[in-house]
């Protein structure tokens, strides 16, 4: 190989445009480095120590949010910084510090170790990170299996529980099965995009600016069109879009609370950072992407949303609510072909969703036993009357899930309306408002378990007592967090000042 | 620097609710709460007062706050025109009497009580300060969810039932609204939610027919399920049945009343052609509520039921009034709800201290209680009296119901007959209720709670309330132009497009 090139090459890594991955990337081994050098008795110090770190590169991001990278490509065109994805990075520091304090409190009740929780979590969302600015099939689908392979070992954590391991093996199964989906279409697309009898190929047919012109010279290509599907597929069991959600109620169930959260909040905040990269790329087969798109939008909201309907077990119940919150981001994606506008509205609508989440799993934690993948609705009863933070927190959080005004989830909702509206989507918008009204049910029956006096049958002599719910003592670190979501969620259904600035929505 | 006195309206409730919500000890938290309801009532009437004649159909008190979506045309507007100031005067004297009655009441946990009734009482007073209609349904919601709360936990009969009913047909309804709403706003053209923008742009560039009927179908169905029009009105007499009197107050009195004003002051000006179009779908649906829940009122032997039924009843009269497309009956209109606010209010109110003294809603089981409680039986006779809309206690209620018939004569002149049957109608329940409950022998079952519980009249905690409802409405009924020569000005000034089919006709006469 010819040195220039090379040269040109290493002249491109601009390590400094990744400088908030490497830095997660370190901290990740700094914590297993930790966990040899202290002494056992100081190994609590170690979560801690991951959040202060992660807290410290927030800052640091912060400060550099506006850097100059923005708008181009480095690595050899492997990563194309944008304004979405320095919003998208912020979002997965943010949301691996929410992580690291709800698997404070979940796993302290475990006998299991700690440390590698927090390390896993760091690599994880470091490649979720890299994953938002990817440019180039090899650099997504690095960054995927990354995050993937991750989540394996995260869902099988609680390795003493049943249910933990049986969700491991599904997720192990449905997962390998959605990368080799999506493997097989970017293969097709390679080919395609590389055959030199096709106008525009190119030798370099991964890399998202080629793949786009080449689509876009080759508006017929059935190989190309498998190959797209094929990767929308792979990336709809990311987002647990409808046909493709079917691991979602036992995954969530049986994985440990806060990487049900993970799972939740930052693989589908991924898929969608995927999703809207791919539908610039996939711009020359516009009809099909959005014929595929809607589809699965319609069938997510609706399967999601009836499926909930009937869970007593509210980890299945967030799961399957989730489901239905994808169906209405996909119609953001969708809106966002057209309106330009929309993408700020997915992603304000995934920052008030994080929030949420954010706010209910934190009370979950606090509101099951022993065992992670036991949560009855029946445990909320009287929630409000006798730990009236944990119950103020999840009427927030419920609330702004269910999309009720004041609450940021309202706000969420009502941009990805007016984005849909704007883009002609009448169809969708009829659907997705038969969704929120069926979800209404379920929230608020939540809402009424743990708000509304309840009977309870009489307990006779010589009966057993009704067990009473567990609870949790809520600690400093878990109830600031508490505290930030919950305060957030509704500031940002008042005031959305600058957030609504970052994300062009000013 | 100006003091934004609509801002401050809005933000007082709100911050007491914050500071009960902190953790104020209770005996503050009571005190403050005084002042969380008095403020706006205050600023209300003030406002009402210093509103300049000069004022056509201009909003006045204008103030605008950016909220960070400028750029998608939403911003917060406060200001009030002849339309809304009505509104806002009653919002205030209502939200008042329910707040001191909310305060003297023994209600469990009273204050996170008080502090959701302060934050209704915030988002109602927003709904008519807004000029923006973003903000104009965000208020309305942030008024709506209290209420779902506050009947679930304080609710009595069926309340989980009621609590759950209410939130999906209301949550269906605000939806509704809701995507009619953004449907006017991108389909104007304008891009923002701001009334003046939205109406500017119409005016001037119009709005195509197929739309206007598209988005105040929408709207029909949505206000129209928020307003309880027959037959999306079941949510209705169930929840206020279950809904503790504060409640009840202000949502029947005053929240039900978005939806109405939704097409008072948004639906009938912006989309005339659209209403023209569903005028008579809405004027069969109101007769629905006057005469079919006018029988089933009838039927009640529950007292709290049949207040309920009798406010959904009269609801269609508002609604008949806005069937008319027409200045006079949109005048109608507000009066009738300013009146209607009032006295139904009144009627709640008055409902849960019958219930204090006979520790029933079944009227079978009351009778004589006008010799133990002489006052109670003359405030209610007059709330009564009022809701029928006899002239003298109900002299405002009159001036609304005589608008909306003579606009309804004019529209059709066949559905007066219906219209004014109904007035009979609740004539009959009205004044069959007041005898079943003060008049006759004492029932048995009521002598036996007497025993137990000694019947005293009406204590100061309830007389001051409903002296200070009873007072606006006989004010406002003996010299209804404090209110209705702004808000003639305001229509007049915003109505522009009803003339011209007028003068159509008359032209194709001559011709």
């Amino acid at each position: 190989m010819p040195i220039e090139l090379l040269q040109k090459a290493a002249a491109d890594n601009r390590w400094v445009a990744i400088g908030p991955e490497l830095m997660v990337g370190c901290l990740a081994l700094i914590l297993l480095v930790l966990e040899i050098v202290l002494p056992k008795s100081r190994h609590e110090w170690i979560p801690s120590a991951a959040i202060v770190g992660l807290l410290g590169i927030i800052t640091a991001f912060l400060v550099n949010y506006h850097t100059t990278f923005v708008g181009q490509t480095t690595f050899n065109g492997l990563l194309r910084h944008s304004g979405t994805g320095q919003f998208l990075r912020l979002f997965f520091l943010l949301a691996a510090t929410g992580v690291c304090v709800l698997g404070m409190v979940a796993l302290k009740r475990q006998k299991m170790p700690k440390v590698e929780f927090f390390a896993i979590t760091l690599v994880v969302s470091g490649a979720m990170m890299l994953l938002a600015q990817a440019n180039h099939f090899v650099m997504l689908f690095v960054a995927l299996e990354t995050v993937t392979v991750g989540f394996y070992i995260l869902v099988s954590y609680t390795r003493s529980n049943p249910l933990s391991l049986e969700a491991g093996l599904k997720y192990l199964i449905m997962g390998a099965l959605s990368s080799g989906i999506l493997l097989f279409g970017i293969a097709l697309l390679y080919g395609a995009g590389g055959s030199a009898a096709l106008a525009a190929s190119s030798a370099d047919s991964m890399n998202f600016d080629s793949l786009r012109v080449f689509l876009y010279a080759n508006p017929d290509n059935v190989v190309a069109a498998v190959g797209i599907v094929l990767v929308l597929s792979g990336v709809a069991f990311k987002i647990g879009a409808v046909p493709f959600q079917i691991w979602i109620p036992d995954v969530y169930q049986g994985a440990p609370t806060p990487v049900t959260a993970f799972l939740a909040i930052s693989s589908k905040a991924a898929g969608f950072a995927i999703l809207l990269t791919l539908v610039t790329v996939f711009d020359g087969y516009q009809s099909l992407v959005v014929g595929v798109l809607t589809i699965m939008a319609i069938a997510t909201i609706l399967f999601g949303n009836l499926a909930a309907l009937t869970q007593h077990n509210v980890k299945r119940l967030i799961g399957l609510s989730g489901v239905a919150h994808a169906g209405y981001l996909l119609i953001g994606v969708i809106a966002a072909i057209h309106v330009p506008f929309a993408v700020g509205a997915i992603c304000f609508y995934l920052f008030a969703y994080m929030l949420a989440s954010f706010a209910v799993f934190g009370v979950m934690t606090h509101v099951s036993g022993e065992d992670d993948a036991d949560q009855n609705l029946d445990y909320y009863t009287d929630l409000a009357k006798t730990h009236p933070f944990l119950g103020v927190v999840l009427g927030v959080g419920l609330g702004s899930l269910a999309g009720i005004p004041p609450l940021a989830g309202f706000m969420g909702k009502l941009l990805v309306f007016l984005a849909a509206f704007q883009a002609g989507l009448y169809a969708l918008l009829g659907v997705a408002i038969v969704g929120v009204v069926i979800s209404i049910y379920y929230y608020f029956g939540w809402i009424k378990a743990a708000f509304f006096p309840q009977w309870r049958p009489p307990v006779f002599e010589g009966d057993d007592p009704i067990p009473e719910p567990p609870r949790q003592v809520v600690s400093a670190s878990a109830s600031i967090l508490l505290a930030t979501v919950a305060l957030a969620s509704v500031i940002l259904g008042f005031y959305q000042g600058p957030l609504g600035a970052w994300l062009g929505l000013n | 620097m100006q003091i934004d006195f609509l801002l401050l309206s809005i933000l007082t409730p709100l911050a007491v609710a914050l500071a009960i919500g902190l953790g104020l000890p209770k005996r503050f938290a009571v005190k403050l709460a005084y002042l969380g309801f008095g403020v706006p009532a205050v600023i209300a009437v003030y406002l009402w007062w210093a509103f300049p004649a000069t004022a056509l159909g201009d909003y006045v008190f204008v103030s605008r706050y950016d909220t960070g979506l400028t750029g998608l045309g939403i911003s917060l507007v406060l200001g009030l025109n002849g339309i809304s100031m009505p509104m806002f005067l009653m919002t205030g004297i209502v939200g008042l009497a329910s707040g001191i009655y909310a305060i003297n009441s023994e209600a469990e946990r009273l204050k996170i009580y008080l502090m959701l009734l302060l934050i209704m009482q915030a988002g109602l007073l927003g709904v008519f300060a807004s000029t923006d209609v973003f903000f104009f349904y965000f208020f309305h919601e942030l008024a709506l969810i209290p209420t779902f709360i506050m009947v679930g936990i304080w609710g009595g009969r069926d309340r989980n039932y009621a609590a759950m009913k209410m939130t999906i047909y209301l949550t269906l309804g605000a939806m509704l609204s809701l995507i009619g709403l953004i449907a006017l706003y991108h389909r104007s053209g304008a891009d923002s939610f701001d009334m003046l923008v939205l109406r500017e742009t119409i005016m001037t560039q119009g709005l195509v027919e197929g739309d206007q009927k598209v988005i105040f179908g929408l709207l029909l169905f949505g206000f129209g399920t928020l307003v309880s029009l027959w037959p999306f009105h079941t949510w209705a007499p169930l929840g206020y049945g279950a809904a503790p009197s504060s409640v009840a107050m202000l949502h029947a009195g005053v929240l039900k009343k978005f939806g109405l004003y939704g097409f008072v002051q948004i639906a009938l000006p912006l989309l005339p052609l659209g209403a023209a179009a569903w005028a008579p779908w809405l004027a069969w649906l109101a007769l629905g509520n006057i005469v079919i829940v006018g029988f089933i009122t009838m039927a009640q032997s529950d007292l709290k039921q049949m207040v309920g039924y009798a406010s959904v009843m009269h609801v269609g009269y508002g609604l008949l009034g806005v069937a008319c497309v027409s200045i006079l009956g949109a005048g109608g209109v507000v009066l009738f709800m300013v009146a209607h606010g009032l006295s139904v209010a009144l009627l709640f109110l008055l409902t849960t201290s019958i219930h204090h003294r006979t520790g029933t809603f079944d009227m079978d089981e009351m009778g004589g209680l006008a010799k133990k409680a002489p006052v109670l039986a003359a405030f209610f006779l007059t709330a009564v009296l009022a809701s029928i809309g006899l002239p003298g206690p109900g002299l405002l209620n009159f001036w609304g119901e005589l608008a909306i018939f003579m606009a309804v004569y004019d529209y059709a002149m066949w559905m007066v007959v219906p219209a004014v049957f109904g007035v009979v109608i609740s004539a009959i329940y009205g004044l069959r209720a007041m005898g079943r409950v003060f008049y006759g022998e004492e029932s048995e079952t009521f002598i036996k709670h007497q025993t137990e519980n000694p019947v005293i009249d009406l204590k100061w905690s309830e007389r001051v309330p409903s002296l200070l409802l009873l007072i606006t409405l006989i004010a406002l009924g003996l010299w209804p132009k404090a209110i209705s020569t702004p808000l003639n000005a305001a229509l007049e000034a915003i109505y522009p497009a009803e003339e011209a089919p007028a003068t159509e006709i008359v032209q194709k006469q001559r011709l």
